[in-house]
């Protein structure tokens, strides 16, 4: 009998009684030749691979994160909090020590979701990744998390939610924002005051191939994860870097991926999204679950796998090789260019609009980050919907000092309902989120 | 009237049931080294003074495929084996001679890569050389697609004794374990066929014209043809016989937990809603897991002969047997010594017994009585343990729909059957630690043959069906037929219990007794450049498992 060299955790959760709509691609049939695979190839039988039910999240979970409005009940469906409970589920079987690795496929996927949560945006509603790492930090204590997002669409929430916070390593590579959706991503958005070279992005052009995919993996995410040291590494598992992906332009096959996950070797994966639900899904997801055991994927290949097809311009390569070097410099020089950037100031802000291309909602918003010479400081978001919502939300980060507490305390009683739809209070430390 | 016969492993049992009532019992020993006469025997004297027209057919459940591969008595299987991409497999365990051919079917049955058919002709010679007797040829997603194997087949011919297709024996999907299953069923093929043209050729010379009906490790039957093309389905009959034994003594309908408790072992069984809890996706046989469906079974080393002592001041029991009780002249204390020492049995060794519990009572620091308490104490808590994280598991298993997993089905046990030695010494502590009223019957010593006897066809399909490729498959039996893009889940569903029923009848069930149900049925749009283009649905159905009839009183 096969027995896996990791021991590994499967939430398979495919919701086949749920769909965004009949023919959208995040529908009932998207995880279903996956399941075919998984099943045909006897993963079930492997010695080692334990399969969990998800489990169902509350709405505590995801006011952690989110300020979703009017509130958390009314923008999220069952089948999001079964997706960040199946999350929750695959890092607690890791945090428990019942596996060494775990591995979610649940759906819907999550890295679009901003803090600030006005509806469906990018197939996303709340950010299940951070939603289930919030969740293990505050089960399990501090945490130093690097987050390395490979789906080929930028993960701009996830950006967002640790946008300022020094413990958290977030690294998208994706398809360059100029060519796809949703547009940001550059390696200018390098983080917030209290967290400048923590927010890595590396956008790569239309037709990067595995060769590249993996070049910077070696050369840019290896080192800076050498540097960091993470307790913890989860990939956000986004598999529409796929040739074949109906939604992007890029050239990654199922052996990238089974080679991508075991060179950077995360304690846990959660998918995001990935379309090319015949061609693509199966292979990559069996590659990875494979990776993930530290089992043979060497003859995972799609049935149209051609090398030399898929041979990577070499043009793209001397691009990339060129973007590597930039990134690894600005996260050698992260502490100078913060000085230049931030020294002497008492507070950033930063203004932004954000669509909602799923819900049709264009979003107006100032974030203002204070300086603090103790924690990583008080951070507001003020902002408006073109649906006449406006909100006022107060974030306390989870090592806030005490000045910082009292400041957010008295600023959140002083703001007026009059000026506001809604005004919320974050408090990271005592793990309270307040409302009115 | 239908006589119904177990063979197990040491004894053979045979009882002959009539109008829900048993009217005679046999109980004998096995001779291993010859099978059949050891059948033979006991169904003669089971006969004996009956009018021979009265019987109407004969069930069985037999050892004889298991005995041939315990005692490694099969055939030299060569097996033709096309992985395509994806996991690396070693088979090395299940074939004498296994060849990895090229070409390739995907998960919707389209074919990606043709086989070669000078490798097939290659390795027909090389099978022929090496003197492989059986042949197993299984594709991964045959069920999709059954057309390499069935091409391969055709291509051996009948150079070879049997040819067993992996999509012939399950329309599950579980690549390794079908080739497992094959292995098995091409290595055992030749014995059970030999075993069953002597019984059918015994039967005509004694003048008994009736069906032979054969036990599946399902609890169901199947006829004497289809068990000699899938005789791997027989391995295993025995503990689904003792299962439908119990359900027989009892008529259940709610979630309850069945206990068969031995010298050696305790059975643990699982009832749901009355009916049994089958094995996930089959059963294991020694290091060879298959698709053959099973009831579900766990056991414990642990009965009325296992071995009691103190291990590091705590008391032990099994999960070996050291020999008989104590009580009954053998060396070693034994939970039965316990239960003669109280006066809850009696023995002659009665003293033996009591000499012994003294000692284990001393390094206990207790009274004979409370030690010989504590003993059957243990042995109940050793069989709650097992009970609760089988439970634990059962409950767990894998759900895919929102709904399935907000209703949270679980299985609830209401009640506890049992049988075996024991079972009236233990029921009262077994209700007592579990908080559930615990039934044993008050005759359970051929309950393996009335199981037998009373044991249904069972048939489980698998349907797949892709509008798009216009093709509804049922690889278990053979069907393939042509369907409109309209086809809708409410025709699958109707289609799926006809070809079912249809099923059950060949395998010899009465016709009006047929009940058969959907387990599983789902439709999904295939969504092809953002319209929908076609349905891919999935339907397995069964007929209903259970019993002919439950006994009368």
């Amino acid at each position: 009998m096969t027995k896996a060299n990791n021991r590994l955790g499967l939430v398979f959760f495919p919701a086949f009684d749920w769909a965004l709509s009949a023919t959208h691609p995040e529908r009932e049939e998207r995880l279903l030749y996956t399941q075919d695979q998984i099943f045909e190839e006897g993963i079930q039988d492997i010695d080692g691979i334990t399969f969990y039910n998800p489990g169902v999240a509350s709405e505590k979970d995801i006011a952690r994160v989110h300020f979703a409005v009017p509130d958390v009940a009314s923008q999220l469906t069952q089948s999001h909090f079964i997706a960040v409970g199946g999350a929750i589920r695959a890092f607690q079987a890791v945090m428990e020590k019942e596996v060494d690795k775990s591995f979610a496929l649940i759906r819907p996927p999550g890295h679009h979701a901003h803090r600030v949560v006005y509806g469906d945006r990018g197939f996303c509603v709340v950010n299940v990744e951070a939603v289930a790492l919030e969740r293990i930090r505050q089960d399990y204590g501090d945490l130093r998390v690097a987050i390395v997002d490979t789906d080929a669409h930028h993960g701009d929430g996830t950006q967002d939610i640790y946008w300022n916070d020094k413990d958290t390593l977030f690294i998208s590579f994706h398809q360059d924002g100029r060519s796809l959706y949703p547009g940001t991503g550059g390696m200018e958005e390098f983080g917030g005051p209290a967290a400048y070279g923590y927010n890595i992005n590396i956008p790569l052009p239309p037709g990067t191939g595995a060769e590249g995919f993996l070049y910077i993996l070696d050369n840019v995410v290896m080192p800076i994860l050498e540097d960091f040291k993470p307790d913890i590494i989860i990939n956000s598992a986004g598999q529409d870097n796929h040739y074949s992906d109906p939604l992007t332009n890029m050239n990654f096959t199922a052996q990238g991926y089974a080679i991508l996950n075991e060179r950077l070797d995360p304690d846990m994966a959660v998918l995001e999204g990935g379309y090319s639900i015949e061609g693509a899904l199966p292979y990559i997801n069996l590659g990875i679950i494979l990776a993930m055991a530290g089992l043979d994927y060497s003859h995972v290949f799609e049935p149209d796998y051609d090398a030399e097809r898929l041979r990577q311009d070499a043009a793209i390569t001397a691009h990339i090789e060129h973007l590597a070097q930039e990134i690894y410099a600005l996260w050698k020089h992260k502490e100078e260019l913060a000085d230049e950037h931030f020294k002497n100031k008492k507070e950033v802000t930063r203004e932004r609009q954000i669509y909602y291309d799923t819900a049709g909602i264009m979003e107006h918003q100032v974030q203002t980050f204070t300086l603090c010479e103790h924690c990583s400081g008080v951070n507001t978001i003020d902002s408006k919907n073109d649906k006449r919502a406006h909100i006022f939300a107060i974030t306390l980060p989870r090592k806030a000092c005490q000045e910082c507490i009292a400041k957010a305390y008295a600023m959140y009683a002083g703001l007026s309902k009059r000026a506001y739809t809604h005004i919320y209070l974050q408090d990271r430390p005592k793990d309270e989120y307040l409302s009115k | 009237m239908i006589i119904g016969i177990d063979m197990g492993g040491t004894h053979i049992d045979g009882v002959i049931v009539a109008n829900g009532k048993i009217l005679k019992s046999i109980k004998n020993t096995t001779d291993r080294d010859d099978l059949f006469k050891t059948i033979w025997t006991t169904l003669q004297e089971l006969i004996k003074d009956i009018d021979k027209c009265q019987i109407a057919r004969i069930h069985l459940s037999t050892t004889v495929s298991t005995n041939a591969l315990v005692e490694n008595k099969v055939s030299k299987v060569g097996m033709i084996v096309q992985s395509g991409p994806g996991r690396n497999y070693d088979f090395s365990a299940a074939g004498d001679q296994v060849e990895f051919i090229a070409g390739y079917v995907d998960h919707r049955g389209v074919v990606v890569k043709e086989v070669a058919e000078r490798e097939i002709s290659t390795i027909k010679d090389n099978f022929t050389k090496s003197a492989m007797e059986a042949i197993g040829i299984v594709s991964k997603f045959c069920t999709r697609n059954p057309g390499h194997e069935k091409q391969i087949a055709q291509m051996l011919g009948d150079h070879f004794d049997t040819v067993t297709m992996g999509h012939s024996l399950s329309g599950r999907l579980n690549f390794p374990r079908r080739v497992h299953t094959t292995y098995l069923n091409a290595a055992v093929s030749r014995t059970f066929r030999d075993f069953a043209d002597n019984m059918e050729e015994s039967l005509k010379k004694e003048g008994i014209n009736v069906p032979v009906h054969i036990l599946k490790a399902d609890g169901g039957t199947m006829d004497l043809d289809t068990a000699k093309t899938k005789p791997v389905e027989t391995i295993l009959s025995g503990p689904a016989a003792s299962f439908m034994g119990l359900s027989a003594l009892f008529s259940e309908n709610t979630d309850g937990i069945l206990l068969d408790i031995g010298g050696t072992t305790t059975d643990i069984f699982f009832l749901a809603h009355g009916v049994p809890l089958f094995e996930p996706l089959g059963i294991s046989i020694g290091k060879h897991k298959t698709l053959i469906r099973a009831i579900y079974s766990t056991s414990i080393g642990l009965g009325g002969d296992s071995y009691v002592r103190v291990e590091n001041n705590n008391l032990r029991i099994g999960p070996h047997r050291m020999g008989r009780p104590i009580a009954f002249g053998g060396a070693h204390l034994t939970p039965t010594d316990a239960m003669v020492a109280l006066g809850k049995l009696e023995a002659i060794g009665k003293e033996q017994a009591v000499a012994a519990l003294t000692k284990l009572a001393k390094q206990l620091k207790l009274s004979i009585q409370e030690s010989a308490n504590k003993i059957l104490d243990e042995m109940v808590s050793l069989i709650k343990e097992r009970v609760d994280a089988a439970l634990a598991a059962i409950n767990a298993r894998p759900v895919y729909t929102i709904k399935e997993l907000l209703e949270g089905k679980e299985v609830q046990p209401q009640f506890i059957n049992i049988i075996g030695g024991p079972a009236k010494i233990l029921a009262p502590l077994l209700a007592e630690k579990f908080h559930l009223k615990v039934k044993y019957p008050q005759e359970y010593a051929v309950a393996n043959a009335i199981g037998a006897a009373l044991a249904k066809p069972t048939m489980e399909i698998n349907m797949h069906v892709d509008t798009q490729r216009r093709i509804l498959s049922v690889p278990e039996v053979e069907i393939y037929e042509t369907v409109g893009q309209d086809y809708c889940l409410a025709s699958a569903e109707n289609r799926a219990l006809e070809i079912v029923a249809d099923a059950a009848l060949k395998l010899g069930a009465v016709k009006d007794n047929i009940e058969a149900e959907i387990v599983e049925s789902n439709s999904f749009n295939m969504v092809r450049g953002f319209s929908k283009a076609s349905k891919n649905i999935r339907v397995r159905a069964q007929t209903t498992p259970g019993l002919i009839y439950a006994l009368k009183g």
